[in-house]
């Protein structure tokens, strides 16, 4: 069986910032209720880009780094609830600005958890023998489908973009991965789509904003992270001794320090930008890797376990060793 | 003892003084909110073995013990 690595990583975020004493202006709400119940004191948001044009300075970045021409990359999988389209999708139009004439482009839909199970997906094609490489990237902007009357969740949520380019090798890289769905809690956390409308039909059409049953989702990820992260250490016959860094999505900073009390972890040992960026579901892990490798937190040789936890429900983890 | 229990389970998970968590005492008075219900909900639920029902809206320690003792019979 063939090795993956990450090879290269890169993201971006829009330069304009939404932060909460603007927020305050807009919904009843303060820096300080929004600061203690979910760590965030500013996000990025668009100022009309959309999720392909950050998904393609994310992915720029990527290919740069890794140093290679961009016509022998051989599949592009972008990770996002927020696609500029239906069809074609944000992996296209990648295609076409980046010039990736090569190679085999779709997205998948997994909100929070998009960017393992792109990673998932890319992995095992490599490995399986399909590809020799795969540049995956988590895109967003979530701001278009946030209610700005909801003080609930318009305070979230964040826009950006983080990718990675995996390539086959000899050496250890991606050591173990799964992901996981539970299809019969979808309700708690929904964007709505179109709804049927033709001429025999006429359907209500719900406002395509993000719905959240806010304590249960709470309850679900505080559950989830904390298993995820062992259940891969588990599989990979490791401890939380072994593991240098843990980056986990950055939904909530509350989520986090649950996860650091159960598992008896120092919060420093958890990846944490929320505070900068709030909650850009499918980029955040990208993105927190990214800058994570580029800060030197993560250094070659070092340890790391992705987590990752959303609507769907859907969730997982990734070991990796850089 | 349920109330005993409770407050243990309070104190350790919330950082809050055993003293300053009587049968009276409300959950705003301790400074805990709505996340933080939820996760001394779900520390209650691991504790004693049962499942709490959505919504039960707690507002004091005393609702969590009437609750608790409610299951029993």
């Amino acid at each position: 069986m063939k090795e993956v690595k990450i090879v290269s990583t890169g993201s971006y975020v829009p330069k304009k910032i939404l932060d909460n004493e603007f927020l305050s202006s807009i919904v009843q709400t303060s820096d300080e209720w929004i600061t203690t119940r979910t760590g965030i004191k500013k996000r990025h948001i668009s100022n009309g880009e959309n999720t392909s044009d950050l998904a393609y300075e994310a992915a720029k970045r990527a290919i740069y780094d890794a140093n290679i021409d961009p016509k022998s990359v051989e599949a592009v999988i972008v990770a996002t609830v927020t696609p500029d389209n239906f069809t074609p999708s944000v992996a296209c139009i990648l295609q076409e600005r980046l010039n990736l004439v090569n190679a085999a482009c779709f997205d998948i839909n997994a909100a929070c958890s998009g960017f393992l199970y792109a990673l998932s997906v890319a992995a095992s094609m490599i490995k399986g023998g399909l590809f020799s490489n795969a540049l995956i990237v988590g895109a967003e902007v979530l701001t278009k489908v946030v209610d700005w009357q909801d003080r609930n969740t318009c305070v979230l949520f964040g826009d950006g973009a983080g990718a990675a380019f995996l390539k086959a090798s000899q050496e250890k890289g991606i050591l173990n991965y799964f992901i996981a769905s539970d299809g019969s809690k979808g309700k708690l956390l929904k964007i709505p789509a179109v709804s049927v409308n033709n001429p025999f039909v006429s359907s209500f059409q719900p406002k395509p904003y993000v719905y959240m049953d806010g304590k249960e989702v709470f309850k679900f990820a505080t559950e989830v992270i904390v298993s995820s992260i062992e259940k891969v250490l588990k599989n990979s016959n490791l401890t939380l001794e072994d593991i240098d860094l843990i980056i986990p999505h950055q939904a909530n900073i509350r989520i986090i320090e649950f996860a650091a009390k159960k598992l008896k972890l120092p919060l420093d040992k958890f990846y944490i930008n929320i505070q900068n960026y709030g909650n850009t579901s499918a980029a955040s892990i990208p993105i927190a890797l990214d800058e994570a490798l580029k800060r030197g937190v993560v250094k070659k040789g070092n340890k790391v376990v992705l987590v990752g936890f959303g609507g769907g429900l859907t969730w997982g983890a990734a070991l990796i060793e850089m | 003892m349920v109330f005993e229990k409770l407050r243990e389970i309070i104190s350790e998970n919330m950082g809050i003084d055993k003293e300053d968590i009587k049968l009276d005492t409300s959950f705003e008075d301790l400074g805990l909110d709505s996340l933080d219900l939820v996760e001394l909900v779900m520390n209650v639920e691991e504790a004693f073995g049962i499942e709490i029902a959505e919504g039960e809206g707690f507002k004091t320690v005393k609702d969590v013990v009437d609750y608790i003792e409610g299951l029993g019979r």
